[in-house]
C-alpha cells in the first residue's frame, strides 16, 4: 500500500508532545543533568560523569535503605495478600451486609496519606493514644519512637490496615465472577473446602491477585507519607525507606547531584522489578494455558 | 444403586410461600425405580432443575422428604448421598490435567492409586480422550471440557443415581448422538438409576425408559414414550411431544358425540364433562377428504420434511396439522378433515379424561 506523504500531520501530535514534555521528559531530564554534574554553590555546575552513580553504588547508605525497601514490601505482600484473600471468602456474598462490607472496607482507602499518618502516629502514642497507652497500661514495652521492632511492627501494621481492602476488594471481585455451578460441581466431587480454593477459586482469581500484587508491591516499595509522618525514619534509620532517605539527600542536606543519581536507579529498579514480574506471570499464564 | 422415593415435595425459592404460583416446584410424589433410565422433560424454567438439585441435595426442598432405599436423606448433604451429577455448563478443574480432572472424584473419596488408575483409563475410553489425558484441561474446547465433565460424572461405579441436567446442549450434534449411545450403554452395563434432564424431546425418547414430563413446576405426566405419544395426558404433553404437536379443538361433548365448529363427530366412546372440552388429535391421526363428509377446511400450505409431508389447514380460523405420509398424494380440492378414531383424546381443563368403560391409562 502507497502511504500518503504529508508531513504536516506531524503537527498534529505537537500538543501531545508538548504535554508529555512538560509532564514527565523535562523534569526527568532536569533529574537526569543534576546527576551528572557537581557544583559548590553560586548555581556554578561541574562536569562530574558518572561519578555519582558510581558513588551510589557503593554507598553503604544506599544499600541499607534498599534492603529495608525490599524487607518491608516483602513483609506487606506476605500479610495482605493471604490476608485480603482470607477476608474476601469469608465476605457475605450478597444482600445488604454485602453491600456494608464494602462500604466499611473502602474506607481506608478514601483516607489521604498523611492522614493515616497522623491517625497512627496518634493512635500509638504512649501519652495520649489508645493503642499506645493501652500497652503501656497492660505491660507490653510499645513506644515506636525508641524501639526499633515497635517502629517496623507500627508502620507494617498502618499499611495493612491501609490497602488489605485493596486486595480484599480485587479478590472478592474475582470470585463473585466463579459460576455457581463449579461449587456444585465441586459438592458433588466431594472436594474438600482446601481443595475447592485450591483448585476452583484461587486459578480463576489468579488474574486479578497478580494485578493486586503489581499494585501493592509497586506501592509500597514507593512509600514515604506515612513512614516518614509516624517515625519520621526512625528510630535511627530503623524505618528509613528508599524515599524517605531520598528526600533526606536531595532536601536536607542538598546533595542534588547524589540524589539525582539516586532518584534515577530508583526509577529504574521499580520499573525493573514490576517488569519482570509482569513478564514472568503472563508467561506462566500462557504456558498453562496450552 | 438406590429406589429414590419423592415423598409430598415442593420447593419454593421464597421465603414464605403464600399461593401455589410461589412454588417453583408444586406438591409431588414419585418413586424412581432402581435401575432405569429416566428423562425429565419441560420447558426452561419448569422445575426440572430444581428437582434435580434436591434430589442431589444442593438443594433442600421447603416441604416434604426424599429417601434412598427409605432411609431419609431430606437434608443430607451431597457427599453422603453418593450421587453424580452432571451440569450444563461444562466445569473443569482449569490447573489439573485431564487424567487428574477424572480421577479428582474419586480421589477425594480415598481410592487406591491402581484402582483409580483403571476406572479413569477406561472412562477416558468411554469418552474418546485417551489420546489428552495428560493435556491440561485448560484450554480445550467447550464439547471437549463437557465431555470431561460426563467423564467425571461416570467415573465412579458404586453411584446411588447418575442425574443429567441438560448435559449434551453445548456438544455438537455429531458426538451427541455418540455420547447419549455412551449413556445408554453405561446404563445397560451398570443399570445405575439415571435421571436426565433436557428440554429436547428426541433426547428424552431416545434415551430413557420412562419420561417424566413437567410443566409449569408441575409433573403433568410419567410414562414411555410410546404412552406419551398416544395417550397424552395433559395438552402440554401433547404440543410439547411429536413434531409438529397435537390438535386441540375446541368441542362441546356430548356422550359419545363431540361438536367441533358445528360439525358433530363421533367419539368411539362415552365421555362425561363439564368445564373447558377440548379434542385433542395429533397431526398423525388426520385424514384429509375432498367429498365434505368431515370438518369443513382449508388447505393453507404444505411443508415437505423429506420423509412425510406436514399440511397446514384452517378449521374454523385456527391453524391445525395433519401429517401425509410419502407418496401419499394431498388432493387439492381438500375441503374438509376426519379423526382416525384411537387418536382422538378429549380432554377438560387440559387434563385427558378417559371413556366410560377404557382401562385406567
Amino acid at each position: 500500500m502507497n502511504k500518503t506523504v504529508n508531513q504536516k500531520a506531524w503537527f498534529l501530535i505537537l500538543p501531545v508532545l508538548v504535554l508529555v514534555a512538560f509532564s514527565a521528559v523535562i523534569p526527568l531530564m532536569t533529574v537526569v543533568n543534576y546527576s551528572v554534574q557537581d557544583t559548590f554553590g553560586n548555581n556554578q555546575f561541574f562536569w562530574a560523569g558518572l561519578d555519582w552513580f558510581d558513588d551510589m553504588l557503593h554507598s553503604e547508605r544506599m544499600w541499607n535503605a534498599l534492603g529495608r525497601q525490599l524487607m518491608f514490601s516483602g513483609i506487606i505482600l506476605a500479610i495482605q495478600i493471604p490476608l485480603g484473600i482470607f477476608v474476601a471468602l469469608n465476605m457475605p456474598k450478597k444482600g445488604f451486609w454485602s453491600s456494608f462490607c464494602l462500604v466499611v472496607m473502602s474506607l481506608p482507602l478514601l483516607i489521604p496519606w498523611n492522614v493515616v499518618g497522623t491517625i497512627w502516629q496518634i493512635f500509638g502514642r504512649v501519652d495520649i493514644g489508645l493503642l499506645g497507652y493501652t500497652l503501656d497500661a497492660i505491660g507490653i514495652d510499645y513506644n515506636y519512637t525508641q524501639n526499633t521492632l515497635a517502629a517496623w511492627i507500627t508502620v507494617i501494621v498502618m499499611d495493612v490496615w491501609h490497602w488489605t481492602s485493596l486486595v480484599a476488594l480485587l479478590a472478592f471481585a474475582g470470585l463473585r465472577s466463579i459460576p455457581d455451578a463449579y461449587y456444585q460441581a465441586a459438592k458433588i466431587d466431594q472436594a474438600s473446602r482446601w481443595a475447592v480454593f485450591r483448585f476452583i477459586e484461587l486459578p480463576k482469581i489468579a488474574g486479578v491477585l497478580m494485578i493486586a500484587i503489581l499494585l501493592r508491591f509497586m506501592d509500597s516499595f514507593m512509600i514515604y507519607t506515612e513512614p516518614f509522618v509516624v517515625t519520621g525514619g526512625g528510630p535511627g534509620n530503623a524505618t528509613t525507606f528508599l524515599s524517605i532517605d531520598l528526600v533526606k539527600m536531595a532536601l536536607g542536606q542538598f546533595d542534588l547531584g547524589p540524589a539525582a543519581a539516586f532518584s534515577l536507579m530508583y526509577f529504574l529498579t521499580i520499573m525493573a522489578i514490576s517488569w519482570v514480574f509482569y513478564t514472568v506471570m503472563t508467561t506462566i499464564d500462557k504456558r498453562e494455558g496450552k | 444403586m438406590a429406589k429414590i422415593t419423592l415423598d409430598n415435595l415442593a420447593h419454593s425459592y421464597l421465603p414464605a410461600p403464600k399461593t401455589e404460583d410461589d412454588f417453583a416446584l408444586k406438591e409431588l410424589n414419585h418413586d424412581w425405580t432402581d435401575g432405569e433410565a429416566y428423562a425429565l422433560l419441560g420447558a426452561s424454567g419448569c422445575g426440572k432443575s430444581t428437582l434435580l438439585n434436591i434430589i442431589s441435595g444442593l438443594l433442600i426442598p421447603s416441604q416434604g422428604r426424599v429417601l434412598f432405599d427409605d432411609k431419609d436423606v431430606t437434608t443430607a448433604p451431597t457427599a453422603d448421598r453418593n450421587i453424580a451429577q452432571v451440569f450444563q455448563f461444562p466445569v473443569v478443574y482449569d490447573t489439573m490435567t485431564v487424567r487428574e480432572n477424572l480421577a479428582f472424584p474419586l480421589k477425594n473419596r480415598g481410592m487406591d492409586a491402581a484402582e483409580i488408575k483403571r476406572l479413569v483409563q477406561k472412562v477416558g475410553a468411554m469418552i474418546d480422550m485417551e489420546s489428552q489425558l495428560d493435556r491440561k484441561a485448560r484450554g480445550l474446547t467447550a464439547d471437549a471440557k463437557q465431555k470431561i465433565s460426563l467423564g467425571r460424572g461416570m467415573v465412579r461405579e458404586d453411584v446411588n443415581a447418575l442425574l443429567f441436567d441438560e448435559p449434551l446442549t453445548v456438544i455438537d450434534p455429531h458426538m451427541k448422538w455418540e455420547l447419549r449411545t455412551q449413556l445408554k450403554k453405561l446404563h445397560s452395563d451398570f443399570g445405575h438409576t439415571m435421571i436426565y434432564v433436557t428440554h429436547d424431546q428426541t433426547e428424552a425418547l431416545t434415551f430413557a425408559d420412562k419420561v417424566v414430563v413437567m410443566h409449569d413446576g408441575r409433573v403433568v405426566q410419567i410414562g414411555t414414550p410410546q404412552e406419551l405419544f398416544e395417550r397424552p395426558a395433559h395438552t402440554f404433553v401433547g404440543y410439547f411431544i411429536g413434531s409438529p404437536g397435537m390438535n386441540l379443538f375446541d368441542a362441546e361433548i356430548d356422550g359419545t358425540q363431540a361438536k367441533i365448529a358445528g360439525t358433530t363427530v363421533d367419539l368411539g366412546g362415552a365421555y362425561v364433562a363439564a368445564g373447558k372440552t377440548q379434542i385433542g388429535v395429533r397431526p398423525e391421526f388426520i385424514r384429509l377428504g375432498s367429498n365434505g363428509a368431515g370438518i369443513p377446511a382449508t388447505i393453507k400450505r404444505i411443508e415437505d420434511v423429506g420423509r412425510h409431508r406436514i399440511v397446514r389447514l384452517d378449521v374454523a380460523g385456527t391453524e391445525i396439522s395433519a401429517i401425509a405420509a410419502e407418496g401419499e398424494a394431498v388432493a387439492s380440492d381438500t375441503n374438509c378433515i376426519t379423526f382416525a378414531p384411537e387418536g382422538v383424546n378429549v380432554y377438560v381443563n387440559d387434563w385427558r379424561i378417559a371413556a366410560s368403560g377404557e382401562g385406567a391409562s
